[in-house]
């Protein structure tokens, strides 16, 4: 049976719950781990072992000395209980030996026994090495158990530099797969990024390695140790006694039926078990998340009424899954037990008989329990292994993924750039059979404002991942200051680029770090400087800290307003020749955005700008503008242009004028 | 965590008993099997005596399945407790948190409250699960094996004294030195999720500045540090299995020395020896189930800490005890006189002495920068927060006189963030009113600007809605949450900035929609943007927490100095 089979089987009586895949035991799980449900099944068990182990490769070496060094271990391990045997030998012997009278030979005495009746004893004399008339040999027991002392001493030794090199092999794999993961998505092209859900690519890159780490940590060592126990001890019951042998390893195939029917029987129930636990968190997410509606639409009775009742499945399911697969403990420990009795029953018959010494029986009673333990190891490791393998496979999903083109070799620099922008019939789309931009022609001057348009998803940020090369153009060329934009490095491009948009990144760091992002060589009074130029300085200022303020992950501890703020400092200290902008729409409360707004037009001041306009007046006074509907660009020209054509544009303007009475008021001031 | 535990555990204490008596019946069986066994050696090996030993094997198998059938029912009933457990926990706790304020939830954060109800009552229901097997089972199994073993030979269970000390000495020090470590270990992992959680979600602004080698280089940092720390702490386990099997295998060593003495001073019959061992091997083992148990409760114990911690928190809004009776047709009328609101704990209010009043048939609006109060106020309404001091009244109740139900019942509220319930576009517009047919919830997505796009669906009002809505557009999840309000046909209606995701065109169509449908009701809006009100019947000016005008726009205008700003700076911004 190998233990991919076996294993496919265990690992069904503990689907996962994908709460669980957040948890993380406290520590090395050690003889319970088959009891915690493993996450889910490897697609393709063999593939992504085989794909994993060139990840092993650079400790090969260490590997090998584990694995000598273990084997060592097990071997003195297995040797200890027939030792153990041979001194009961002694002592028994000894026992015997003081019964019969000094001067009479062993053979005498069994003869006298013969003739009595007691043919049994007879033949368990014969079947032993006496000296009558003297007792115990303490020497001789003396020195087998100091054997026996060495023998331990050495093989726990030898357990503890395996682990504590083993520990170093996953730690180190896991540290170069880690980075692997990292540097791939340093790698990947933003369409993989927009593709993939954000949840989805996180807890791949979090708890999938997690529990590949988790796996490779419990796993490699058990499963050589048991694997070596098992047929350590194997050989030794064979060698003491092969009919008993025979009996122990009958138990092998019980264990496994018996795991296998009654894993077979829970499974269903697990399945339940975990479509409830799912349900019954999605309820309680949202209730929780929607309390104020729960609340006030009257909402709180219905609540808790499908609570009451997902909950009340849930338990019963998890009660079914938990009851069968407990089940599986306490047969398999019946089974022991049989084969412990039947030992001790057959084992007593054949001392009785002379066929096989007391000591014998005693060390193979030790072994049919280190027989079953490894066994049962393996189970668990087996179901260890596959949801390790589900969670390798889902990381090489990932480590599959294309790269991005490479940055051609002999590369155009792109330094000084004056910001003059040229589109040559631009053509791109997402999806092959959805046009989005097509033939694009568009020339910007330096310092030319460029106003794109249109309502919500109407792929105002696909031009924004065009210039940024976050995606290729697939036909014609953009061109910056006449270079071809692929003809240059992307670092290059985006080093001429500066960028804000509403979707604001902060990170953990300090306001100096934040704003610093662009620009690894700046000073704090560069810094400061900056925070100035895009009136972020007065709110920074009123921080507890000022400018060494940390901000938390995601900046989530200052308004939307100074988030962006921020981000437009952080774009005045990169000092790029072209910017791209995204105008702030209702989040930001208007005193803040008056900063924002000035900020902007600061920051555009003699720059050449894209902007993503929402303010009537950034539209007006754009030297271009771009009307997108639907993903394309429908009208290009300016605002006189675009009116006196009557489209789309016109009817836009037309209702944000009846929307807007004090801008039209401003309007007729201007 | 024990009280939680003696609280939820006692309405199965004769369950408990059961199982307490199930697994004694399983320890003493299995502590009985080595007994026998030494018996064979002893009566039938030693005699030559068939008859005794076959007998003695019959009984041995006897015990066994006693054994085997005690443990399956001690299963049955601490997999059926423990579950139940769980549920029980889990169904007070989602009560507790239905009846919590809106203050009270913040102050404990709904991703917060969620674990709670979830993952922390699951780690009680496992810790109990096993609890009830395995640490009944190896404290049982420990004491009776020591029995057992003094009973074999008093003299050779000496041997005891010394390796039960060892093995617990052993295991206290792993847990001082390895448990602070994992919990270090878990925020070095925490570190390194988030660098790259944040290089996920910035990966555009990573990109546009070039900084895709510096974060790898502060992933690294992040990596190294977690491997060594994860270092350590397997290091700290691959010393402690060896040594506590080495603790065990001397032991053995040691029981057939003494013993080899004893029996041949023929104080102790040699086959006690075999059993002694067998006992040797049940403690040891017994030590290591306990151990690893206990690894589980310093994590349940934080979890029981945390569901306690939700269970002890008091609603603080309740209904009186002799409430008022429904405040019938003038519903609409919301009156606040000499509102204050100071969060727990803060220093100053965030609103003080609010008077305002909102009559049906009108249309009012609040606006102000951030911080003003603005949705503090709005909350105050349908009582999800409770005015510190002062009075807020509906229809001239005074809202803690009503029932909370009936009070309710006369909002619409739309909050800033438009959120759905997974289910259909139908069982969202029901979500306030079950009974709505079919040609009302039409009648509201008319009003609301959605009847479009809900009609280009193939299935109409039985489209399927994700969780979050997450398969609608923010604009398309306002609109929803606008007609959920309106199917409700309540007196009064909150908008909380809900139009900010909406086009130009589609808003102002809303807007005059509403106008029109809603005529009678109260509309209380609040509001960025001056454009966007000037309609209003009455708009309330709000800057820190304090009205600081009242009025039409145009009043407004003469003779409010912070409206005149916010105008003007709207006014600055369109025109700069």
């Amino acid at each position: 049976m190998t233990p991919s089979n076996q294993s496919s089987a265990h690992s069904s009586t503990s689907s996962p719950p994908p709460v669980r895949m957040n948890e993380r035991p406290m520590g090395p799980r050690g003889p319970m781990a088959g009891m915690v449900p493993s996450a889910e099944k490897a697609k393709d068990f063999r593939g992504s072992l085989k794909r994993f182990s060139p990840r092993l490769r650079p400790e090969r070496a260490v590997a090998i000395v584990v694995l000598l060094v273990g084997a060592v271990s097990v071997f003195l391990t297995v040797l200890g209980p027939k030792l153990l045997g041979n001194a009961t030998n002694v002592i028994f012997s000894g026992i015997i030996s003081s019964r019969i009278p000094a001067g009479v030979t062993q053979a005498q005495a069994i003869a006298r026994l013969r003739s009595t009746g007691l043919t049994t004893q007879a033949d368990m004399l014969s079947a032993m090495t006496l000296t009558p008339g003297q007792g115990v040999d303490f020497t001789a027991l003396g020195h087998d158990l100091a054997v026996v002392v060495v023998v331990y001493f050495a093989a726990s030794v030898l357990s503890w530099v395996q682990n504590y090199l083993m520990a170093g092999v996953t730690q180190r794999t896991m540290y170069r797969l880690r980075t692997e993961v990292d540097v791939k998505l340093g790698r990947l092209p933003l369409s993989y990024f927009d593709a993939t859900s954000r949840g989805d690519l996180l807890s791949r890159v979090t708890n999938d390695i997690d529990n590949i780490s988790m796996t490779l940590q419990q796993t490699l060592t058990q499963l050589v140790t048991a694997v070596l126990t098992v047929v350590g001890v194997l050989c030794m019951m064979l060698w003491i006694s092969w009919q008993l042998a025979l009996i122990s390893v009958l138990t092998v195939p019980a264990s496994f039926g018996v795991t296998m029917l009654i894993a077979k029987r829970s499974k269903p129930h697990f399945v339940d078990q975990w479509k409830w636990t799912g349900k019954l968190n999605g309820h309680v997410e949202e209730m929780f998340s929607g309390h104020e509606l729960v609340r006030v639409y009257g909402h709180r009775q219905a609540a808790i009424r499908e609570f009451d009742d997902a909950n009340a499945q849930m338990a019963e399911h998890s009660f079914r899954a938990q009851f069968i697969s407990g089940i599986i403990q306490p047969a398999l420990m019946l089974i022991s037990n049989l084969n412990y009795v039947a030992i001790a029953v057959i084992g007593g018959l054949r001392v009785a008989s002379g066929s096989m010494s007391l000591g014998d029986v005693q060390a193979f009673i030790q072994y049919s329990r280190q027989f079953t333990m490894p066994i049962n190891q393996i189970a668990s490791v087996a179901n260890l292994l596959q949801s390790g393998a589900a969670s390798a496979e889902r990381v090489f999903e990932l480590l599959d993924a294309e790269d991005e083109i490479p940055d051609p070799l002999h590369a155009e620099k792109l330094n000084d750039v004056s910001g003059r922008i040229s589109f040559e019939n631009v053509s791109f789309r997402y999806l092959q059979d959805k046009p989005l931009i097509e033939n694009l022609n568009l020339q910007v001057v330096p310092g030319q404002t460029v106003a794109i348009v249109g309502p919500t998803g109407a792929g105002k940020t696909t031009l924004v991942n065009l210039l940024m090369r976050f995606y290729e153009v697939q036909e014609g060329r953009i061109l910056i200051d006449g270079i071809d934009s692929t003809a240059a490095t992307r670092a290059d491009v985006r080093h001429c680029f500066g960028m804000v948009l509403q979707d604001t990144w902060l990170f953990e760091g300090s306001i100096y770090d934040n704003i610093a992002y662009g620009a690894d060589n700046a000073t704090a009074a560069d810094i400061e400087g900056a925070a100035r130029a895009s009136f972020a300085e007065h709110f920074i200022r009123t921080l507890p800290d000022g400018f060494s303020t940390k901000l938390t992950e995601l900046g989530e501890n200052i308004s939307a307003g100074e988030r962006q703020l921020l981000t437009i400092a952080r774009a005045f200290l990169a000092n790029p020749s072209v910017l791209i902008l995204d105008e702030a729409t209702s989040s930001v409360d208007t005193r803040t955005e008056v900063l924002i707004q000035k900020a902007m037009a600061e920051l555009r001041r003699g720059r050449t700008s894209f902007v993503i306009a929402h303010r009537l007046s950034t539209i007006r006074n754009a030297d271009v503008i771009l009307v997108m509907k639907s993903g394309t660009i429908v009208e290009q020209g300016t605002h006189d242009e675009l009116i006196a054509l009557g489209g789309y544009y016109r009817t836009l303007y037309l209702s944000q004028f009846e929307a807007s009475p004090v801008e039209n008021a401003d309007d007729s001031v201007s | 965590m024990t009280s939680l535990l003696i609280q939820y555990l006692k309405p199965h204490k004769w369950v408990l008993v059961l199982i307490s008596f199930l697994l004694l019946v399983q320890v003493v069986s299995n502590l009985y099997l080595p007994n026998l066994n030494a018996d064979i050696i002893n009566q039938g090996v030693i005699t030559g005596d068939i008859g005794y030993i076959l007998k003695s094997g019959a009984i041995m198998l006897g015990i066994s399945l006693i054994l085997g059938i005690s443990a399956i029912t001690a299963v049955y009933f601490s997999a059926r407790t423990s579950m139940r457990l769980g549920r029980d926990i889990r169904a007070d706790v989602f009560r507790r948190v239905q009846s919590l304020s809106l203050a009270q939830m913040h102050e404990i954060g709904v991703p917060s409250l969620i674990t709670r109800n979830t993952n922390d009552v699951q780690q009680i229901q496992q810790l109990v699960m096993t609890g009830l097997t395995m640490m009944i089972l190896a404290p049982i199994t420990a004491v009776g094996a020591i029995l057992m073993a003094v009973r074999e030979d008093a003299q050779l269970s000496l041997l005891l004294v010394v390796i039960v000390p060892m093995m617990l000495l052993v295991i206290g020090w792993m847990v001082v030195k390895a448990i602070p470590l994992f919990q270090v270990m878990q925020i070095k992992i925490d570190r390194v999720n988030q660098v790259l959680r944040e290089n996920l979600t910035g990966i555009r602004v990573v990109r546009a500045f070039n900084r895709t080698h510096s974060e790898e280089a502060r992933f690294d940092i992040a990596n190294d540090d977690l491997t060594d720390t994860s270092l350590k702490v397997n290091r700290i386990f691959a010393l402690i299995l060896p040594v506590l099997l080495l603790i065990m295998n001397l032991s053995s060593v040691a029981v057939l020395w003494f013993g080899g003495h004893l029996v041949a001073a023929g104080s102790m019959p040699i086959g006690n020896l075999t059993a002694f061992l067998a006992y040797i091997a049940q403690i040891l083992f017994s030590v290591m189930m306990a151990v690893m148990t206990l690894m589980m409760v310093p994590r349940a114990a934080a979890s029981s800490d945390r569901i306690n911690q939700v269970l002890n928190t008091a609603p603080s809004i309740t209904d009186v005890d002799h409430a008022a009776g429904p405040v019938g047709e003038s519903a609409g009328r919301v009156e606040l006189r000499s509102v204050q609101y100071q969060y727990p704990g803060a220093l100053d209010p965030v609103l003080h002495t609010i008077s305002v009043t909102f009559e049906p048939g009108t249309t009012n609006a609040i606006i102000g920068g951030t911080g003003s109060g603005k949705t503090t106020l709005i909350n105050l309404l349908p009582r999800l927060l409770e005015a510190t001091a002062g009075q807020v009244l509906i229809a001239g109740q005074d809202v803690r006189q009503l029932p909370q139900e009936e009070l309710w019942s006369h909002f619409g509220l739309v909050p800033q963030k438009a959120f759905l319930f997974s289910g259909t576009i139908a069982s969202n517009l029901r979500f306030g009113r079950p009974e709505a047919t079919e040609s009302q919830m039409w009648r509201a997505l008319e009003i609301a600007q959605a009847a479009d796009f809900v009609r280009a669906l193939p299935e109409g009002l039985a489209s399927t809605v994700d969780q979050g809505g997450a398969n609608f557009s923010g604009g398309q999840r306002q609109r929803l949450a606008i007609a959920r309000a309106l199917v409700r046909e309540p007196a009064i209606y909150i908008f909380d900035d809900s139009f900010s995701a909406l086009d130009y065109a589609t808003d102002s169509r809303l807007r005059a929609a509403l106008r029109q449908h809603v005529a009678d009701a109260t509309v209380i809006i609040v509001a960025q943007r001056i454009s966007s009100i000037t309609n209003a019947d009455q708009i309330v000016v709000m800057d820190f927490g304090a009205v600081v005008g009242v009025g039409t726009h145009e009043a407004l205008l003469a003779d409010c100095q912070t409206y005149r700003e916010i105008a003007d700076s709207q006014a600055e911004v369109a025109a700069s």
